[in-house]
Formats: structure tokens, C-alpha cells, sequence
């Protein structure tokens, strides 16, 4: 899958606007290029409101797309009609943030599973659909008892197994994971993972994942995305990125994350951003970041750094990169 | 002052909170004790459900209706479980006060930030309204409040959630208590302002000299800023003791197993150990340890006693019935 420039914006109005005055584009995602390859986990972190969940809902076309487009295997998605595109969601899926939530409450585990088999491939006889569900269940780890009971009846890892057999029993090709692991305890999120790990060896998927703890993305992805106010500012491969990480706004995260080791916790420096996030609706000029980053320049209000490459597999967005360590 | 003795401010024995439901008692907190001295941070760990929240709550006399308290819990020498609510109330705040989870919700979204705190003052201290408005501005600045007079005349819904967390902090502090309980005070926020808020806790432990009970499932946020660590796990206490020994020599397999499970930012291996099934559901507990359908290392003597909280190194205690090599006959 390839993304060129997409921009998703949305219009919003003041509660008391007067009906001629014309709303302000807030700038989800502004201007994100990437190159998701085929089996590989593409991870996107950033804080919540920089755009990584409107990211991962433009790339199935589930929000309105701005500017820029989204090819799928040489199809631009973005010039398809209703129909067309619903023919090609068998292969692209996604799995939610809230597990409890994107389930249907009124209907049992094995139907939930059941609905995209019966959505695509009406051909299926009802006992063909059941020993698919049955094989899926039985992948992720869900017991075949517990096929006529409801969402309600389970524990949150219990119903995100449950969300994944449901993306996963059409087979598809790429997979959106929007923060598919935070709503977990620890335990239980790692089981989520690991399993989602072997599924995707199996399967040979390719996963986008979504998450704003930069350990798990750290777990699970071959390259990571980091985003902030809408804009891609650094991509790079997983090692060189932990390990060399250039943008000013990356370092900042990694280290903020904390470490449970008491020695290392107590002994690092944390580079402590300045302020909150900008509004998205009136972002800074020039490089979005300059406003909390130590080393802005003048330069930096002029224009919008775009990533460039630093090595052969990493990218980074700054116009000072030469200047800071 | 003789440091290495430092005054207990906090003693909890045998705390016990159940809850009366529809299908019967349960029980969100079993046998719970510790003592916290005067400056001493403590970290209490655990996955949701396993009653971290509603010790806190116990100790505020903040418990919902159907709850129940047994055991006591001694402020300096005083057991504040059996205080009655008017004498309850003269602790709180001046001598004990408490950082709720979510703070979006925990300010009135009716009230303006400086009415919310001044209240604080005017109630507990009775300040008149100019000096508590001094008096609440000074503590925004301390919280490092950018404009904080400014701010005193804006409402919560104005306020990003890593501000409105520094208003619930100022607002803990403005009594100067000697004992807080932060219950999850970062879960909310995003690493970069959950970074700047541990940073400001930290310097006010120094500043103060303040107590604090920090309760997080993020182990990592404990490492930081606790000095003993308290394990729970379905209402029992797992493990107790020194953060350094329950992070470096964890003997409890569920510490172990929790530690292990954590993806860390700082190693790279391929596949995170896990910790098999759920955890329990506390209405229908197995007899025996909570923890032994999960545990590898279970064996039949689990199922039928609940190990006791014992120490078996100086100020290192845990609940199981394995040895830290093999099994105690």
C-alpha cells in the first residue's frame, strides 16, 4: 500500500458562529507520505490528537479523504465508488481500540465472526460458516463453547481475541490495528500481542499498528511512523530509530517512556517538553513542533520541513538535523 | 533529626473491604498491611480489579455505599477508619489528601479552577477569599501552572488534561498534607506530560517532605518515584518490600511473571513472556491463592491454603507457598 500526500481535514464551526461565517479546517492529518510493504508491521505512535487514528481510518477510506490519494496494489482507492471499495474491504481490516465497544451486544461471539463470512461470501452453507468460525476461535485462543454467548460475558483481552477473529477470517492482506492493546492489563496485553505476532507470521499479513506506548510498538513493528499535530516527522526502521533516534520530538518521547528498572529510572535525564500540544486548527507556522522544540531557529517558522533521509532506512523531518547531535 | 528512624505515619493492619452485591460479599481487599513513614513514598501495583482503587478509597472514607471496612489503619496513632464524618473531614485535605484517576471528571465543570481551589482553603483553613486567592495562585506556580493568575478565572473544560492534573495536584496540596494518595494520577495523560507531572511529584516529595501512596499498574512509573513496593493481586498481597528488591529479586511468581510481561523500551527481545488465563473473578475465588490457576508453579497445597504474608529476607515479605528454593516442607 502506498500513501501520496494524504490530508484529512474537517470542517468545523464555532457553536456560535453566524450561519455566513465559514468554518476552520482542522488539519488531522496534514500532508503523511509511507510505503507499507507486504507481511511487514508498520508501527505509528504519537500523542493523542496527533492524527494516528484518523491516519489509520483514512487508509480503509473510513473518513473523507482531503487531498492525496491511497493505492492499494496499483488501485487508487480513493478514486473508487461505494460499491468498488466495499468489494475491496475482504482484504483490508481492522481492529479496534475498545474491545467491549466494537461488538455488537445483542449478538453472540460465533455470529459477530460470522458477519463479514456471510457479508462477502453469501455462497457459504451454514455449516461451511461454522467450521470457519470454529478454525478462527480455535486460532486465537477462544474456547468452542463460548460460541452462543455474548460480548458482555467476557473479560477485555477475551473480547479483543474476539475482534481479532473477526478481522482475520476473510484473510486478509492488511490489517489496521488502532491501539488494539491500551484498553488491556499487562498480562493479558501480552498475550494480545504474541498472538497477534503469530498470526501475522502465519498468515503473512502486513499490520499497521497503532499504539501511543512506544515499548509495545517497539515489540511488535518492523518500522515505526512517529507523528505529531497530523504530520509525519520522523520514519525509520525499528532498530535505528530506538537506537539513533534524530527528530527532536522522538527523543523527547523515548525518553519520557518510563523504564521499570529503579536504577535506570532514577539515574536518566528526561528532556521535558515545554507546554501542550498546539491546537490543530491553527498550527504553528512552518515546522508544527518549533513551538516546544529546544533547538527552533527563525528558520524553523519559514518552512515546513518534509522527511528526508538521514540513512538508508531512516527519515526524518527537521530542518536542523545537521545542527543537533 | 535521626534520619534512619523516621517517624510511621501511616500503619495499616488487617484492612478489609467488601462490598455487599446482589450475589453476595465480595471481597476487593483482604488482609491488607503496611506502615508508610513520614516522606516514604509507597507504590501499590496491581491489574485492575485487584483492589488498589479501593484501598484508597478506604483510607479517604470515600467507600460507595455497600462497602464495608474491617481492620484499622492508624494516622499518626489515630484510626481513621472508625472516625465519624465531620472528624474525617478535618483530616482530609489538611493532613491527608488524595489525586483522583481521571481528571477530567474529578473538578466541577460548573465552577471556575479559582473557586475550586479557594474553596480548599476558605473550608479547611479558614482564609478569607483575598488570601486564599493569593494563596491558590502561589500554589499554581508551584505546580508550575504557566499564567496561573489567569487561569484562576477559567473554567475545566478550558484546561488541557495534563493541566487539569496539575489543578488536582495544586488543589492536594494546597493544605500542605503530610500524607498523599495519587490513585493512577498519569494513566490518563500522554508520556511527555505523564513525564512532567512525575518530575513535579518528585520535587514535591522533596520540597515537602510529603508522603505518597502512588497507585499505578504502570510498573515503570513506580520504578521512578517509590521507595517500597506493594504487589496486589485479586485483593491479597503478593509481594512487599524495597522497590530495589521487588524490581531486581522479585521472588513472587507473579511479580515475576508481571515483570517479565512488560514490553520494555530498553531490551529487544522477540517474544514477551506471558502470564497465562485471566485474572479471577472475585465473587467466586478459588479457596487457597488467587493467583494458582495462573501459576506455573502451582501445586495442590495452593488450592487448599492461602499462603500468609511472610518475610523471608529483612523487609522483603510475600505470600506463597514456594520457597525461594524449591518448596518449604
Amino acid at each position: 500500500m502506498e500513501v501520496n500526500n494524504l490530508k484529512v481535514h474537517f470542517n468545523i464551526k464555532s457553536d456560535n458562529a453566524w450561519p455566513w461565517e465559514k468554518g476552520q479546517a482542522l488539519k488531522a492529518v496534514d500532508g503523511v507520505n509511507l510505503t507499507i510493504y507486504a507481511g511487514e508491521t508498520l508501527g505509528v505512535v504519537g500523542e493523542s490528537g496527533c492524527g494516528k487514528s484518523t491516519l489509520a481510518r483514512a487508509l480503509l477510506r473510513l473518513v473523507p479523504i482531503t487531498e492525496g490519494n491511497v493505492v492499494w496494489l496499483g488501485q487508487d482507492l480513493t478514486d473508487l465508488d461505494k460499491k468498488q471499495m466495499r468489494s475491496k474491504r475482504q482484504a483490508l481490516q481492522m481492529i479496534f481500540q475498545d474491545p467491549l465497544a466494537s461488538l455488537d451486544p445483542r449478538m453472540t461471539v460465533g455470529d459477530i465472526i460470522a458477519e463479514p463470512l456471510r457479508t462477502f461470501r453469501p455462497e457459504l452453507s451454514k455449516e461451511q460458516v461454522k467450521a470457519e468460525v470454529r478454525a478462527i476461535m480455535d486460532r486465537v485462543g477462544l474456547l468452542p463453547n463460548v460460541i452462543n454467548r455474548y460480548p458482555h460475558e467476557f473479560s477485555g483481552g477475551q473480547c479483543q481475541r474476539i475482534g481479532i477473529a473477526r478481522a482475520l477470517i476473510l484473510k486478509p492482506k492488511l490489517v489496521v490495528c488502532d491501539e488494539p492493546v491500551s484498553a488491556l492489563d499487562v498480562s493479558i496485553q501480552a498475550q494480545v500481542v504474541n498472538l497477534l505476532k503469530e498470526l501475522q507470521a502465519e498468515m503473512g499479513l502486513s499490520l499497521v499498528f497503532i499504539a501511543h506506548d512506544l515499548s509495545v510498538v517497539k515489540h511488535i513493528s518492523d518500522r515505526v511512523l512517529v507523528m505529531y499535530l497530523g504530520n509525519a516527522v520522523e520514519l525509520a526502521s525499528k532498530q535505528s530509530l530506538y537506537d539513533h533516534p534524530r527528530h527532536p520530538y522522538t527523543k523527547a518521547l523515548l525518553s519520557a517512556v518510563p523504564v521499570p528498572d529503579p536504577k535506570i529510572e532514577r539515574g536518566k535525564k528526561i528532556e521535558l517538553l515545554a507546554g501542550d500540544l498546539p491546537s490543530p486548527i491553527s498550527p504553528p507556522s512552518g515546522c508544527v513542533f518549533r513551538t516546544r522544540c529546544p533547538h527552533a531557529n527563525e528558520g524553523c517558522a519559514q518552512q515546513k520541513p518534509i522527511l528526508q533521509a538521514v540513512s538508508s532506512e531512516h527519515q526524518a523531518a527537521c530542518s536542523r538535523l545537521a545542527d543537533i547531535p | 533529626m535521626n534520619l534512619s528512624t523516621k517517624k510511621t505515619l501511616l500503619e495499616v493492619n488487617n484492612l478489609k473491604v467488601n462490598f455487599r452485591t446482589p450475589d453476595g460479599f465480595v471481597t476487593a481487599v483482604n488482609d491488607l498491611n503496611f506502615t508508610l513513614a513520614q516522606g516514604e513514598t509507597l507504590g501499590i501495583v496491581g491489574e485492575s480489579g485487584s483492589g488498589k482503587s479501593q484501598t484508597a478509597f478506604a483510607l479517604m472514607g470515600l467507600l460507595a455505599g455497600n462497602g464495608v471496612i474491617e481492620g484499622e489503619a492508624r494516622f499518626n496513632e489515630q484510626n481513621i477508619l472508625t472516625l465519624n464524618e465531620k472528624a474525617m473531614n478535618r483530616i482530609r485535605s489538611k493532613e491527608i489528601a488524595m489525586i483522583f484517576q481521571d481528571p477530567m471528571t474529578s473538578l466541577n465543570p460548573y465552577m471556575k479552577v479559582g473557586k475550586q481551589l479557594m474553596e480548599v482553603l476558605i473550608l479547611h483553613k479558614g482564609m478569607s477569599k483575598a488570601e486564599a486567592f493569593e494563596a491558590s495562585v502561589k500554589m499554581l506556580d508551584a505546580v508550575k501552572m504557566p499564567e496561573a493568575r489567569k487561569r484562576m478565572n477559567m473554567y475545566p473544560h478550558e484546561f488541557s488534561g495534563g493541566m487539569r492534573q496539575r489543578v488536582m495536584i495544586a488543589m492536594a496540596l494546597l493544605c500542605q498534607p503530610k500524607l498523599l494518595i495519587a490513585d493512577e494520577p498519569t494513566t490518563a495523560l500522554d508520556v511527555t506530560v505523564q513525564a512532567q507531572i512525575l518530575t513535579l511529584l518528585n520535587e514535591l516529595k522533596d520540597d515537602f517532605n510529603t508522603s505518597i501512596i502512588m497507585i499505578t499498574h504502570d510498573l515503570g512509573v513506580v520504578a521512578g518515584l517509590c521507595d517500597k513496593v506493594l504487589v496486589m493481586y485479586a485483593g491479597q498481597t503478593m509481594e512487599y518490600g524495597s522497590a530495589e528488591d521487588v524490581f531486581y529479586r522479585p521472588t513472587h511468581p507473579y511479580t515475576q511473571g508481571l515483570l517479565k510481561a512488560i514490553p520494555r523500551l530498553d531490551a529487544d527481545d522477540e517474544y514477551l513472556s506471558t502470564i497465562p488465563g485471566n485474572p479471577p473473578n472475585l465473587l467466586h475465588l478459588p479457596t487457597g491463592c488467587p493467583f494458582q490457576a495462573r501459576c506455573e508453579f502451582a501445586q495442590d497445597r495452593c488450592g487448599e491454603s492461602m499462603p500468609s504474608l511472610q518475610e523471608f529476607a529483612p523487609g522483603q515479605l510475600r505470600a506463597c507457598h514456594k520457597s525461594v528454593d524449591g518448596w518449604v516442607a
